[in-house]
Parts: C-alpha cells; sequence; structure tokens
C-alpha cells in the first residue's frame, strides 16, 4: 500500500485496525544475486538502492537480531554535512541531499527536520578552524554561516555565555542539518526495499562464509546456508568478529559510544548545538526530551554500555554550556558498538578476497551517513567500480598513506 | 570500571588513561612496510578477552597490563607492563624513540 493523506484518513476512519504488515517476514531463499550482512541502516539502505537505484532485485539482507536493533536504534539522531576534507565533504553532502527528499523517495515519513545544526567557538584559534571549515563547506556548494556571539545569543538565549573559562564567541551554523527519526529511517528504507522485492531476513546471524576456490560464495547463518553472487558486509561495530570469519584483520577497533534522553521537557531547544571546548551535542526530540551525547568511553568494547566517569564528563560539559539542564533528570541512557577506524573516516570498499565487499568505519557519524553510505555501497555492489564520491574511501588507503584523517589524530581510535 | 592497579590498589577507572591492544609490537626498524603497516593499522579487536595497555596517569604513573573482556568489562587480571613486554622489546622501542629524538634535534 503506497501511504498517502487518503490512506492515513481511512485508516483513522477504521480506527487503525487495517494496517498491515509494512514488510514481508520471508524464509530465505537458496540464493541471491547480492546478500547484504546487517539489518541497520546502512545495510538496508545499501539493498534499497541495489534495488531501485541499479535494478538489483534479487538480494537479501540477512540480520542477527531485529531489524535497527543496533547503532541506527542508538544514536543521537542528527544529521549534517559539516566536513573538511575532501573524500568526507562530497561525500556527506549527497548524503545531506539524499535526506532532502528521503520522504519522497521512499513514501515513508523518516520526520527528516532541517532545523540547523550549530557549533559554538568559544576561542579566536577556534573561530578560525571553523572559519576554514565553513570556506572548504561553501566551496563544496554546501551552506555554512559564521555566527557572531549576538547572533548565537538571538537564536540560544539559553547559552552561558559568559562562562570564565569558555565564554561562548559565536559559531558555526549548517542551517540545512537537522535531525530525522532515526527507527523511521530503518523502517522506511525496510519497506521500500520490500516492495522493490528484497527479502529481509531477520534472526539470521551470520556464522561463516561460503567459498569456492579462494572466493566467497554466500554466507552460512543461523537459518541456513544462502548462496550470492557478492556479499557486502554493513555491520558497524560488529565488523572485525565478521571479517575474521573470512580471514580478514581490518584497521579498526570497537568501542562503545553511550547516549542519553532527558524527561520531557517544553519546547526550549530549536536546532542542534555542540560545545566547542567540552564534547557535548545536543537537540530536543519531538517529544520535548533533550537528546544528547559526548564522548566515546575510550577503552575497545563490544558490550553496548558504558560506564560512568564519561556520563558525568557528558553532563559536566551539558550543565556548562547550558545551566538550565541542571536540574532536568535522564530518562534513559545507552551504548552502541562503535567501528571506530584508524583515522576516523569510513571504508567503502573491495575487500582482498573476491565476492566480499566492505562498508564500515563509521565511528560514531554513522547514521547522517545512512543514505550515502546505501548509495555508494549499492554503486560499489552493482558496478565494482567506488561512487565517484567515495573514490578516497578506500581500504587500501592505510597501507598507501592516503588517510582521511578529519581530526588529525594519527592511528589511536579511541582519539577520533 | 574499577582497576586494580598492583602499586595503587583498587582505582577508578577514570585515574587512567587507555592506550589500546597489547598485542601489536613494534618491529625492527629494518623489519619494512609491511610489517609496519600491520602495526600500526591492523588489529584483531577481539570480543572476549583482551589484553591492552593502561596509564596510570592520576595515580603511580605506572604502565600497567590489564586482561578484560570486551562482552562484559570484567577485568581479569592486571600486572606491571614489564610482567608482559619481553624486556628486549622495551630496549628496542626506547632505542628507537631515541633514533627519533636525535634526528628531530637535528
Amino acid at each position: 500500500m503506497t501511504y498517502s493523506i487518503a490512506s492515513l484518513v481511512a485508516g483513522a476512519l477504521t480506527g487503525h485496525r487495517r494496517w498491515k504488515p509494512a514488510w514481508r517476514k520471508p524464509e530465505p531463499k537458496p540464493s541471491y544475486d547480492v546478500v547484504v550482512v546487517g539489518g541497520g541502516g546502512h545495510g538496508l539502505a545499501t539493498a534499497y538502492h541495489l534495488a531501485a537505484t541499479f535494478g538489483i532485485r534479487n538480494v537479501a539482507v540477512v540480520e542477527k537480531g531485529w531489524i535497527g536493533s543496533g547503532n541506527a536504534g542508538r544514536n543521537t539522531t542528527i544529521i549534517r554535512s559539516n566536513y573538511l576534507l575532501p573524500g568526507n565533504v562530497s561525500f556527506y553532502e549527497l548524503s545531506m541531499k539524499l535526506w532532502e527528499r528521503q520522504e519522497a523517495d521512499l513514501n515513508f515519513n523518516t520526520m527528516v527536520s532541517q532545523r540547523g545544526v550549530l557549533n559554538l567557538y568559544h576561542s579566536d584559534s577556534q573561530r578560525d578552524a571553523y572559519a576554514r571549515r565553513g570556506n572548504s563547506m561553501r566551496l563544496n556548494g554546501i551552506d555554512a554561516e559564521l555566527l557572531t556571539r549576538e547572533e548565537v545569543m538571538a537564536r540560544h538565549p539559553y547559552l552561558d555565555y559568559d562562562n570564565a573559562r569558555f565564554p561562548i564567541r559565536g559559531g558555526l551554523l549548517q542551517r540545512r542539518g537537522g535531525t530525522a527519526r532515526h527507527d523511521g529511517v530503518v523502517w522506511g528504507y525496510a519497506r521500500a526495499a520490500d516492495r522493490l522485492g528484497v527479502d529481509i531476513i531477520e534472526n539470521a546471524e551470520v556464522t561463516g562464509f561460503l567459498r569456492e576456490g579462494g572466493r566467497i560464495v554466500g554466507v552460512e547463518t543461523s537459518r541456513g546456508a544462502i548462496r550470492a553472487g557478492k556479499v557486502g558486509m554493513a555491520v558497524a561495530g560488529n565488523t572485525s568478529r565478521v571479517a575474521s570469519l573470512a580471514g580478514l584483520r581490518l584497521p579498526i577497533e570497537s568501542h562503545v559510544l553511550q547516549a542519553f534522553v532527558s524527561e520531557g521537557l517544553k519546547p526550549t531547544v530549536d536546532g542542534v548545538i555542540t560545545f566547542g571546548a567540552g564534547h557535548f551535542y545536543v537537540s530536543q526530540s519531538d517529544k520535548g526530551g533533550l537528546v544528547f551525547g559526548g564522548d566515546i568511553d575510550g577503552y575497545n568494547s563490544y558490550a553496548q554500555r558504558g560506564n560512568l566517569p564519561v556520563i558525568r564528563d557528558v553532563c559536566e560539559g551539558g550543565i556548562a554550556v547550558m545551566p538550565m539542564i541542571g536540574r532536568a533528570r535522564i530518562l534513559r541512557h545507552w551504548g552502541g558498538i562503535m567501528d571506530m577506524s584508524m583515522d576516523g573516516s569510513p571504508i567503502i570498499d573491495r575487500t582482498p578476497i573476491d565476492g566480499l565487499y566492505l562498508n564500515a568505519g563509521w565511528c560514531y557519524g554513522g547514521f547522517k551517513a545512512t543514505p550515502a553510505s546505501g548509495m555508494t555501497f549499492a554503486h560499489l555492489l552493482a558496478r565494482d567500480a567506488p561512487h565517484p564520491t567515495a573514490t578516497l574511501l578506500t581500504l587500501d588507503r592505510f597501507r598507501s598513506g592516503a588517510v582521511v584523517d578529519e581530526k588529525g589524530m594519527g592511528a589511536q581510535p579511541n582519539l577520533h | 570500571m574499577l582497576i586494580t592497579c598492583p602499586f595503587c590498589g583498587l582505582r577508578d577507572a577514570a585515574e587512567f588513561t587507555y592506550r589500546g591492544d597489547a598485542a601489536p609490537v613494534r618491529p625492527a626498524a629494518d623489519a619494512g612496510e609491511a610489517a609496519f603497516f600491520d602495526y600500526v593499522y591492523l588489529r584483531d579487536n577481539p570480543a572476549g578477552p583482551i589484553r591492552e595497555h593502561w596509564f596510570h596517569r592520576a595515580g603511580c604513573h605506572g604502565w600497567v597490563t590489564v586482561t578484560r573482556d570486551t562482552r562484559t568489562h570484567a577485568i581479569e587480571s592486571v600486572v606491571p607492563v614489564e610482567a608482559t613486554v619481553a624486556a628486549e622489546a622495551v630496549v628496542a622501542a626506547e632505542a628507537a624513540v631515541a633514533v627519533e629524538a636525535e634526528g628531530g634535534a637535528r
């Protein structure tokens, strides 16, 4: 069923009893043209673009749990394209453009809300760095505005402007940035892919790869073996585990990132705000909760939960920049496992093993990349050549030295 | 997470700085590019027990080798780094650092 105002009215008038499941629960077929491992946003977007953009519809997505049960349901829902370096700038802007037409493309309300992303600066040197970043964005046709202290005050009067240590001097604003409904993105891609014939197979954990003469020709799963012309991995924090089943070692470490939601508050925070002197980012959901986060915990983890020192650090950052939230209570917090790459940028590339393709290294920026990750990975799987915006996001760049290190931190994943 | 420092006793993990996986060992200076690529970039990244280096920044400034399960954060053992890193590896690393410092001075 195509969703429309008419279908919504009809649904309401029949007491919402006639809605059908939005996607099938098929049994796995013996073989597919492409099997995508990982039913998160990236895997589902990849399957959608394989079918919708590249005409490859004999596709399965295999997911060990239920779709969206990993990082797609564990992020702070921010979308933006305010990057500095070639390799990232055009890639994330492709993502932004796909966000802007996503609801029409998918016929699904993913609640894309371009409410603006504002990065605060607190010193002369930080202003210079943000001016440089903004110029890089504008040279690439992306909107960026360097705001003065007064202009930030007009937008967000409740921030602490005269903090003795970190006074707010202004901010870099991307008006087209904002938020999207993270679960809606998963459901939207799943439904749109399913309608094009993609099989979404849940509760099917990959336990091994099928090989024929050195080539990967399918996957062993907890629901049986599935043959495939090509296998694409989009498994985020579990990348090293799944890759090890194929004998690969990768430039990736898994780390835990925590995020938080406060109790519901009246509408206050209009847009996304980031604190440039600590690490704190916040937006307000449509239900009123403040959605916020900060740094990763900093040690290797697959536990999907973090520790108290980082919770304290994030909350200190929040109260430093926004003292009014000091009395707000945290309602929920959770942890997700990030596939931290060695330069802080993603990898969308073939692997050294024929038939196996890699989509990984999203660090803690994977959500905003979902549409472009799907588009570019589908391009790679369909045509065996990188998408024009992803030519620098290769697996070989670590060996060759052509890393895309946005923060200039070097090969220390917990600092990206 | 609490870490029992062999020198200071049971302390908050927030006192420590994480260096990472203890498995990679710096190759000899003439080991070649492939060996250094492996050392700098490639990781086993295990889901399960891992040996790793932590630095007791807000304590004794000692380096320790922690054996910890990445699925549960449970810590199995903490020993001084000297107990797990071969003496010749420490000497080689120090020598390499000294050579770099000398080169930098020139």
